[in-house]
């Protein structure tokens, strides 16, 4: 296996693009990408997308989109994988280039939520559940968090004055960042007033859909040999795993079985404990989520996470810079991209070029992408190389 | 959902059919081709319990396509007696009645009245069963 660098990164800001189409959001990413990278040619082009076959009608989106930035004749397709098709595509673009078939791979997600009524984008979300025996009785997703947050808060004696922190923290870390949908501050208060969407959780509990597209360029080693670049940022290690769609099949709602098998291949892989990890983009979904990737992903005790959110332990000055972009509450959560804009912002923490989202002493970092409520998992471990 | 979909799923979601491993006894609904449990492959369709307890729930107030005259509704994850865990309604009970370890039993239902392609569905959902008490006399 060759070690694989990113040498480029693009995102869009996320909100609602009415005068942009997916293909011209997605190329807005991917020249930021190019740009950044020096303009290297990309040989293949993995793009994550959950829902343009619903919501835009349009599939095979390898070519559609390869194409129109001028890349015709390279090898494409799209990789889905619900939430986390971002990371997957991520995961199968590092195995193009560490398996030596491939140098230089431009890895995409791109997500267009914001042009259908709410109802059909949340079923085509939905499509995430099992729909012959969870979407079937009238479960939707928000549901199914509700089901896993209810549990958490009554097995650990949680109140939910503990969760809104995490929506909390969420904003006041999205102010500073330019490609945020929710770029603002908002209040205790504001969160804990808000109204109930699925008992118990409330509206700023939730992440918000958008539309925005992210892109990063992989590179082998031997073709960062051939180019200079300062700031080398490789990928450590990476880990997948997945888990049953039915909740009920899962011996526990307390965890994400896939995020701790997913985590533990990566964590292996890159030689490091959770210890050693600076910054993180965890996949907060919705704040229970948030609560318990903490718990997962090795940097909670068991039921300890709300407590250490309270205590600080994850402020962007904390022990840990969890979500220093705002997490999916407020940065956003364009579904097949925000894996890549997961990696994308880890990679510019790493360079030091995270401008006012920037921590300091950045040196390791860690993208947690969640599919489903867990079943599809995907965790990449970025190490600055010096 | 199209009409041989919802056809085939007519004897779990109208009867509780799942399967139960007959190595480690584990049960599931949906049904499954190996035992997630121990791995066997020696699994047997049976009818479920109706009866079961209420391990966590919600009430729901964003109400997904074809659910809108239920406005809210709860939906709860059961354990049945044999230990299945399913994600259902509850119904013909008092929302502020329910809570965590509540008894509970399958009825028979409309799930919704007009879904997709015209088909009205049906399946199973839960109400709560009168807990005994001591007799008085």
């Amino acid at each position: 296996m060759r070690k694989v660098y990113i040498s480029g990164v693009g995102m869009t800001k996320i909100g609602a693009h009415w005068n942009q189409s997916l293909r011209e959001l997605f190329a807005e990413a991917a020249k930021k990408a190019l740009d950044d990278s020096g303009n290297l040619t990309p040989e293949a082009l993995i793009v994550g997308n959950m829902s343009a076959g619903e919501l835009d009608n349009q599939a095979n989106l390898g070519a559609y989109l390869a194409s129109y930035i001028g890349l015709t004749g390279v090898a494409a397709f799209r990789v889905e994988n619900a939430c986390s098709s971002g990371g997957a595509a991520f995961h199968a673009g590092y195995l193009a280039v560490a398996s030596g078939i491939y140098d230089i791979v431009l890895v995409g997600g791109v997500e267009k939520l914001t042009e259908t009524p709410t109802a059909i984008t949340t079923a085509a979300l939905a499509e995430a559940a099992d729909q012959e025996y969870e979407a079937y009785f009238g479960a939707s997703f928000t549901t199914l968090n509700a089901l896993v947050m209810r549990k958490y808060m009554e097995h650990y004696n949680v109140p939910y004055e503990k969760i809104a922190n995490w929506p909390l923290l969420m904003h006041e870390n999205a102010a500073n960042n330019p490609y945020a949908q929710l770029p603002f501050k908002v209040s205790k208060e504001t969160i804990l007033k808000s109204p109930v969407i699925a008992d118990p959780i409330r509206l700023f509990d939730c992440s918000p859909t958008g539309d925005g597209a992210a892109a990063v360029l992989l590179i082998s080693e031997d073709k960062l040999n051939e180019i200079s670049m300062d700031d080398r940022v490789v990928v450590a290690g990476v880990g997948m795993a997945t888990d049953t769609l039915p909740l009920g099949h899962r011996e526990s709602l307390l965890t994400l079985n896939a995020s701790r098998i997913a985590a533990e291949k990566a964590y292996k892989m890159a030689k490091i404990t959770p210890k050693d990890v600076n910054v993180v983009e965890l996949h907060d979904a919705f704040s229970i989520l948030g609560i318990i990737s903490l718990e997962d992903l090795g940097f909670s005790k068991q039921g300890k996470g709300a407590s250490d959110l309270e205590n600080g332990k994850f402020s962007r000055d904390g022990e840990i810079a969890v979500n220093s972009s705002g997490g999916l509450k407020a940065r956003g959560h364009p579904v097949g991209a925000t894996g890549v804009y997961q990696i994308a912002e880890i990679t510019l923490q790493l360079k030091n070029a995270a401008e006012k989202m920037q921590v300091d002493n950045a040196e390791v970092g860690l993208a947690h992408n969640v599919g489903g409520l867990g079943s599809a998992v995907s965790v990449t471990i970025l190490k600055r190389e010096r | 959902m199209s009409v041989p979909r919802y056809w085939r799923e007519i004897p779990h979601h109208f009867r509780l059919v799942g399967t139960v491993c007959k190595n480690c006894g584990e049960a599931f609904l949906p049904p499954v081709k190996k035992c997630q449990k121990c791995g066997s492959e020696d699994l047997e369709e049976k009818e479920f319990p109706r009866v079961g307890k209420v391990l966590t729930y919600s009430i729901v107030y964003a109400i997904p396509r074809g659910f809108k005259n239920q406005k809210p509704y709860p939906i709860a994850l059961i354990e049945l007696e044999n230990g299945a865990r399913i994600v259902a309604q509850l119904t013909d009970c008092d929302l502020t009645d329910i809570h965590t370890g509540m008894l509970v039993e399958a009825v028979f239902r409309r799930i919704t009245s007009y879904g997709e392609r015209g088909i009205i569905k049906y399946g199973y959902k839960f109400r709560p069963i009168m807990e005994e008490k001591p007799d008085q006399e």
